[in-house]
């Protein structure tokens, strides 16, 4: 791949997962997982752990003109991560003995019921 | 309260699971706890944080995480995540859940027809 190339996917690959990122609040893996993948044939096991490292400080970035403009809830945002990381811990740990693609199906079917009600 | 913690527990199981994350979260924010859709994303963001730091280390004390790669995509993504913040704080709540839902469509069909 030509270097001019590689820059041109990375810049595609970083505007579009930092645009959802802020614009969204989320999204930033499910597009950055499966583009480098796709785009720059990187792992998955790899591509996983690198979105991590490339949303995190994204993130941060988001996250300043959010609570700048008084869009936080500190007292929201400490139940839902207590709860949300109970539940990471266990998720993790089940991950194993269930079938992940037919859960991606029902979890697409409720994403997609609950954006039909966002949208109308 | 318990509501609250409920919520994030459920959608941490099944992010636990490599599925959505945010994208299963924000809904049921915005539904279950009515809560405003800048406020849904915000607590998304936040929560985000903590749990990607730890997995980060642990990632990159297995050598998966790939600096090369990381690098340039960050600095050309800040760029992004400097456009998309000021443009969602800058519209309202209701516009912006459904734009929301405009790309909770898309990543709900891609999650079914993915492999």
């Amino acid at each position: 791949m030509s270097t001019f190339k590689k820059y041109f996917k990375f810049s595609v690959i970083g505007i579009i997962t930092g645009l959802c990122n802020g614009l969204f609040g989320s999204g930033g893996g499910t597009v950055a997982v499966p583009a480098m993948e796709m785009m720059l044939h990187a792992e998955e096991h790899r591509a996983h752990a690198t979105a991590i490292g490339i949303i995190l400080p994204l993130t941060l970035v988001s996250i300043f003109f959010y609570v700048r403009n008084s869009f936080v809830d500190w007292n929201l945002t400490w139940q839902v991560a207590i709860g949300g990381i109970l539940g990471g811990y266990i998720g993790a740990r089940t991950l194993k003995r269930i079938s992940a693609r037919a859960l991606r199906k029902i979890f697409g079917i409720f994403m997609i019921i609950a954006a039909i009600r966002m949208v109308f | 309260m318990w509501i609250a913690v409920t919520a994030g527990f459920i959608s941490g199981i099944i992010s636990g699971m490599g599925i959505g994350g945010g994208t299963v979260l924000i809904p049921i924010l915005v539904f279950v706890l009515r809560t405003n859709q800048h406020i849904a994303q915000s607590i998304n963001l936040l929560y985000f944080i903590p749990t990607a730091v730890i997995a980060l280390i642990v990632h990159i004390k297995n050598k998966n995480m790939d600096f090369k790669l990381a690098v340039p995509i960050v600095l050309f993504g800040i760029l992004g995540a400097l456009i998309g913040s000021r443009l969602a704080v800058s519209i309202s709540s209701a516009n912006l859940k459904k734009i929301f839902g405009m790309f909770l469509l898309c990543m709900g069909t891609y999650e079914i027809f993915r492999k």
